[in-house]
């Protein structure tokens, strides 16, 4: 920076102006504004991991979501409920961008990602799984948790073609790291066979050791126990729990066991046709007369 | 574990090399004591085209999973490109396999450059729809090629697109001692044949190292996870976009590559050689082979191309016989009685090999 860039100003200059406007314009003190999100109180000195300011979609004239509003913290746990259609994995879609929205700003740790990709918001931060899995089922067990590695090489199409050094580097690297990440959900002893094959609890917990692979701040879990049975599901909380404590990172998950998401979420969202209903804690969702109206109907046409 | 798979793999490459090799140097002897007699020899070089013609192909239709029916028309580039290249350095590079070389290098970037321009438009697409799109493309190619007219004499290169189809040769308007190398509809005339096996080879060879690094790779696992599932690749942060144009612009090249030697391997040329039907013969070998099966590709093309020819005996019935042989071999291959069988089969013998070991 050449020194004539900077305009220095003494004290006086400054109590001048400050005398000079005073009076003529009408300022007031900044107060904070009325947050309508809530995060946990471990996080609320950082930034939010995801904050989601008026999000919405309209697919011709329907409005699949509107005004959605939703913080997360860095190392909450939340869930997003609701009946079917509601809307959540739009929300999902939303936010990896397989969907553009057509308003609002979604924040990924205070960075706006309009404009971005899906495979850039992957490298952006957010990692997810589906609800009905996707998984590359041709390949092995190993090589998918590969492909979520993909962007921690770096080495070029050279490298791969001439196998330098670079490349047996990486791919070592890569192949203890993948492994790694089998050993979490207890997948090493299948590293070779084909993913197709295995049962369908286990390509869950595979879905879910790829997206971590892509080394995400932020994962979203579409009905991970979806077809679990309740001791699988009760491994399955476990293993989000351990997933937060040992990556320090946010959990955002749809789910429609009651049990699961009431025993560790911490903060709740509750959508129904696109909008949000209800949010706060499992405790507070669980009294709150509109999110039993949405699950279970009125009763009678006589009000709760 | 994680080192059985990386053996595995490694083992099958180099199989495949060894493979190659081992024919190159058996065809090679027979060659030389005359165990070969000349329609044998002269379908070498062509069949090597046409295996790394397969090969490339099968990294766009297997690896990557979109097929297209284009593939003559890099093939075509390539080899007009290369023809050009080799007889316009003519008196400038004696060395007949350097000339070859660098036509086999010229014909991959043009084709590369090609492919990449197709690929912008071609790759948004899928399915059935980017099939028709990349069959169009090769139709051009070849309409296009069949206008050009060029020459080469003192000055340089003479090139003029003749579409309007009223100009000749002479336009080109060469001095003395110029040379028409491409004459419109005529293709490639009075081309110096310099296209050898050994250099049919080491185009094998080098695809074969590209083709198979590539996919034992990062950016080869990315391009399988496209093709497996799309949604699935962008959302572990692969760029489907980059990858799709990876596979198809290497395809490009090869093929481009392959082109060359083609183009030099024959006097006369003509466009039309690189038609529709060329693009669905390489689709042939391919799927027969199997798709993402480099050394079945390499077998399902010497097969292939060598049977109408061995068929001759038959006259009019060859083609019948021909046709006969490709729909029971593609029955049998994927029959799923049979390949039942095969598996236990193979399981049997690694059972049998792993005593043995274990017994040694």
């Amino acid at each position: 920076m050449t020194p004539g860039s900077l305009r220095v100003l003494n004290s006086e200059d400054v109590w001048d102006a400050k005398t000079e406007l005073q009076g003529k314009f009408k300022r007031d003190p900044l107060v904070p504004i009325t947050r309508t999100s809530y995060i946990p109180e471990r996080d609320a000195d950082k930034t939010p991991i995801l904050e989601c300011i008026d999000l919405g979609i309209t697919f011709g004239g329907l409005k699949a979501v509107d005004n959605f509003n939703m913080t997360i913290g860095r190392t909450e746990i939340a869930g997003l409920i609701g009946p079917n259609g509601a809307g959540k994995t739009t929300i999902f879609n939303l936010l990896t961008k397989v969907y553009q929205p057509t308003h609002g700003t979604i924040l990924l740790d205070g960075k706006d990602i309009a404009g971005m990709s899906t495979a850039h918001v992957n490298r952006a931060g957010i990692a997810r799984t589906f609800q009905n899995i996707r998984l590359f089922h041709n390949q092995t067990v190993l090589d998918n948790v590969l492909i979520g590695l993909h962007n921690e090489m770096d080495y070029g199409m050279g490298g791969a073609i001439l196998r330098l050094p670079g490349y047996w580097r990486a791919e070592k690297i890569a192949r203890a790291r993948a492994m790694e990440y089998l050993s979490l959900f207890h997948l090493e002893d299948h590293a070779e066979e084909p993913a197709g094959s295995l049962p369908y609890g286990a390509q869950r917990r595979l879905e879910i050791a790829r997206a971590l692979a892509t080394n995400p701040s932020l994962l979203l879990l579409d009905e991970p126990a979806a077809g679990m049975n309740p001791s699988e599901t009760a491994e399955l909380m476990e293993n989000i729990a351990r997933i937060r404590d040992t990556f320090h990172i946010a959990v955002l998950l749809i789910e429609h066991d009651m049990s699961l998401v009431m025993n560790i979420c911490e903060g709740i969202v509750v959508l129904n046709f696109g909008r949000i209903i209800a949010k706060g804690s499992p405790d507070d969702i669980r009294t709150d007369p509109k999110v039993i109206e949405a699950y279970l109907g009125r009763k009678g046409g006589k009000s709760l | 574990m994680n080192a059985k798979k990386y053996l595995k793999d490694a083992k099958s490459d180099l199989f495949t090399y060894a493979g190659v090799i081992i024919a190159f140097i058996v065809i090679s002897i027979l060659k030389a004591n005359g165990g070969l007699n000349r329609s044998q020899t002269g379908l070498l070089v062509p069949i090597c085209c046409y295996i790394v013609m397969a090969v490339s192909l099968n990294l766009t239709v297997g690896i990557l999973g979109d097929l297209s029916l284009g593939h003559a028309g890099f093939m075509s580039v390539g080899a007009f490109s290369g023809v050009i290249t080799a007889m316009s350095l003519m008196n400038v590079i004696p060395s007949a396999p350097l000339r070859l070389a660098l036509a086999m290098i010229v014909g991959a970037f043009f084709a590369a450059v090609i492919g990449f321009l197709i690929g912008i438009p071609v790759l948004r697409l899928t399915g059935d729809y980017l099939a028709i799109v990349t069959l169009a493309f090769g139709e051009i190619i070849k309409e296009l090629i069949t206008c050009l007219l060029v020459g080469v004499d003192a000055d340089g290169l003479h090139i003029i697109f003749n579409a309007s189809g009223s100009k000749t040769a002479a336009d080109l308007n060469l001095l003395e001692g110029g040379r028409v190398i491409i004459k419109g509809a005529q293709g490639a005339t009075g081309t110096k044949t310099i296209a050898s096996f050994t250099a049919g080879f080491i185009l094998i060879m080098i695809t074969l190292v590209i083709v198979q690094n590539l996919i034992r790779s990062r950016h080869g696992r990315a391009i399988m996870a496209v093709r497996d599932n799309r949604i699935a690749a962008e959302a572990v942060g692969i760029p489907v976009t980059k990858y799709k144009m990876m596979a198809f612009v290497t395809s490009a090249a090869l093929a481009g590559a392959a082109g060359a030697l083609f183009g030099l391997n024959y006097s006369n040329l003509a466009a039309t050689k690189f038609d529709f039907n060329t693009s669905i013969l390489v689709l042939v070998f391919v799927v027969l082979g199997g798709l993402g099966n480099i050394w079945g590709s390499i077998i399902a093309t010497v097969i292939l191309y060598i049977l109408p020819e061995a068929l001759r005996g038959f006259a009019s019935y060859r083609m019948l016989i021909y046709a006969i042989v490709l729909i029971v071999v593609m029955l049998t291959t994927n029959n799923p009685t049979l390949k039942i069988w095969r598996e236990e089969l193979r399981e049997k013998l690694s059972k049998k090999n792993g005593k043995e070991a274990k017994d040694a």
